[in-house]
């Protein structure tokens, strides 16, 4: 059972060519946002047509342009979440969940079917609602429900939680874990926050100009991100592009400091630090920086720091807890970029 | 008092917005969805009614439908019909003055229409015909209504198109408005001003029908 997705499409100037397999597991697109996530979910439904290429799931041809095979989204039978959730306006919880239903023959099992889902969703009680009356977990829950009593092959989830205040978020994102958990087939979610995407999924392909830019497990990903914009995407701030010295030193230029590595990878043309992997320890690697900014988070400070050199105007972050920061407080700091937390990236 | 052009009005007004309302809808629908350049060049056309006065709408008209005209003549020489002086060549004319506020309206309704709620409802399996009717219909409800009401309105008012294209027999192509006119040229004023108060006492049941549709969609939309 999987998906595999090779196709190509021209929308003016923006060229989407993403290819990519997925088996029985949850699988996210992580990308900022107009980098043709979501429209690659629109070509796997059939909601949007690719120029050339071909979609195949579970050795079931929905497209394939070279024999003009394009399914209409009614055959492929595809489970698609829209972000506003597409709930129908003009008809209640029940008529809602019972329309998902259309493609089971015996109608009496309709019915049937609907009251099940109704249950299963903790929905009882608000059959007759309407949707504009619902909260919105309930109406994600109606758009799950929806969608799974219409026995989809493939899930397809298109930024699940956008819609929703930042506190209700964890909530129904606990119930869209189930929701996939006992599913059990392939999921495809996108999303471009990264800590839904890790602790939802199993593999992650970064989507980077409407082409796929890496994939893999979701550990290899966020541990070691091979280029900057994949580093950036898993929560790296500090990004710099480096001038190799020798064997063992790069200047990494947007910060102005030079660095020892124990090893410099061949294809390696920047270099990252995660805020927080900067350090008051003093091992190796250790400059004089400015401080020109301090910000005060809830449990943290991040400054902005700069070399104690001309000419340099990216700052590199720090995140630091309160208690260093407000012992230390000073105009210039000493700090340790350890070798061993430097990402080389290509 | 004679009740024949208030009929005739009637019957001529819900035949054309019967009419209009099917191809009304159905050409807002597909234009909604034409690529940009066709949806500029049918919107003019389609709009131009609106703008032209009804007479030069009735001399177009007889260009094409009057006896000895290209489509007029074939009519006559097929079937022996005679597309004009009739009571239902009112139709015609009263078609075309009205098909533009059914068509626009209904196109600003599907305009609005949020396709996702298509979309979802394809990959649920549901037929097209299924979302025309059962989704996008209900959900484009009120600007449909009230693009219906609005032309039914304008077609019951007819004058100019209508007078030139069907002509005033009484008791045959006579309706309200050109009777309130006759009446008033052969200075029979007493009369021409009861069709008058009947003309106004429609008009009003006409617009108030639009407000409540009006209110019934505010609070819709408030309640979304």
């Amino acid at each position: 059972m999987s998906l595999y997705v090779d196709i190509e499409k021209k929308l003016g100037n923006f060229h989407l060519n993403v290819k990519f397999k997925a088996k029985d597991e949850t699988l996210a697109l992580l990308g900022a946002s107009g980098c043709g996530k979501s429209m690659t979910l629109k070509c796997i439904a059939g909601i949007e047509k690719p120029d050339t290429g071909k979609i195949v799931l579970n050795e079931r041809t929905l497209f394939d342009s070279k024999e003009e095979i394009n399914l209409t989204p009614q055959q492929r039978n595809i489970g698609f979440m829209f972000q506003n959730y597409a709930l129908f306006p003009n008809m209640t919880v029940f008529e809602n969940i019972k329309a998902g239903t259309v493609r089971e023959k015996d109608k009496k099992n309709r019915k049937a079917r609907t009251y099940d889902a109704i249950e299963r969703f903790h929905l009882s009680g608000l059959e007759n609602h309407y949707p504009s009356q619902l909260s919105g977990g309930q109406q994600q829950r109606v758009a799950l429900a929806r969608i799974l009593v219409s026995n989809p092959e493939i899930l397809l989830l298109d930024e699940p939680f956008s819609a929703l205040d930042s506190h209700l978020r964890f909530q129904l994102e606990q119930e869209i874990r189930n929701v996939i958990r006992d599913f059990g087939k392939t999921v495809i979610l996108v999303s471009h926050n990264r800590d839904e995407i890790f602790r939802m999924t199993d593999s992650i392909a970064i989507i980077h100009n409407g082409h796929v830019e890496t994939s893999g497990s979701k550990e290899q990903i966020f541990t070691t991100p091979k280029t900057p914009y994949s580093a950036a995407l898993v929560g790296y701030k500090n990004i710099s592009k480096i001038e190799k010295i020798d064997d063992t030193h790069i200047y990494a230029s947007d910060w102005g400091v030079t660095l020892e590595l124990p090893q410099i990878p061949q294809d390696m043309h920047h270099v990252a630090i995660k805020m927080s992997d900067i350090t008051t320890e003093l091992s190796d690697n250790i400059s004089d920086f400015r401080v020109i900014e301090e910000v005060e988070n809830s449990f943290s400070y991040t400054l902005s720091l700069l070399p104690d050199q001309a000419g340099i105007s990216s700052p590199i972050f720090w995140e630091t807890d309160k208690k260093t920061w407000e012992h230390i407080r000073n105009e210039s700091v000493k700090l340790s970029l350890p070798s061993s937390k430097l990402l080389p990236l290509s | 008092m004679d009740w024949f052009p208030l009929f005739n009005s009637l019957r001529i007004a819900l035949l054309s917005s019967l009419i209009t309302f099917f191809i009304g809808l159905l050409s807002a629908y597909y234009i909604s969805k034409a690529p940009r350049f066709v949806k500029g060049v049918l919107d003019v056309i389609f709009t131009l009614p609106l703008v032209l006065p009804p007479t030069v709408v009735g001399y177009l008209l007889l260009r094409v439908l009057g006896p000895k005209r290209m489509i007029g003549a074939w009519f006559l020489e097929n079937f022996g019909i005679k597309l004009t002086m009739t009571w239902w060549s009112a139709i015609f004319a009263t078609t075309v003055v009205i098909f533009p506020l059914m068509y626009r309206t209904a196109r600003g309704a599907f305009e609005s229409f949020d396709e996702t709620l298509a979309y979802s409802a394809q990959t649920l399996g549901l037929s097209n015909t299924y979302i025309f009717w059962k989704i996008r219909m209900p959900c484009c409800r009120q600007g449909i209504l009230a693009g219906t009401v609005l032309a039914f309105a304008r077609a019951l008012g007819e004058y100019g198109a209508t007078s030139m294209i069907a002509g005033y027999t009484p008791g045959h192509t006579a309706t309200i408005s050109t009777t309130v006119y006759q009446l008033w040229r052969t200075n029979n004023d007493a009369l021409a001003f009861k069709w008058v108060l009947v003309n106004l006492a429609i008009s009003f049941v006409v617009l108030l029908a639009i407000n409540m549709l009006e209110k019934k969609n505010q609070r819709l939309t408030k309640e979304g």
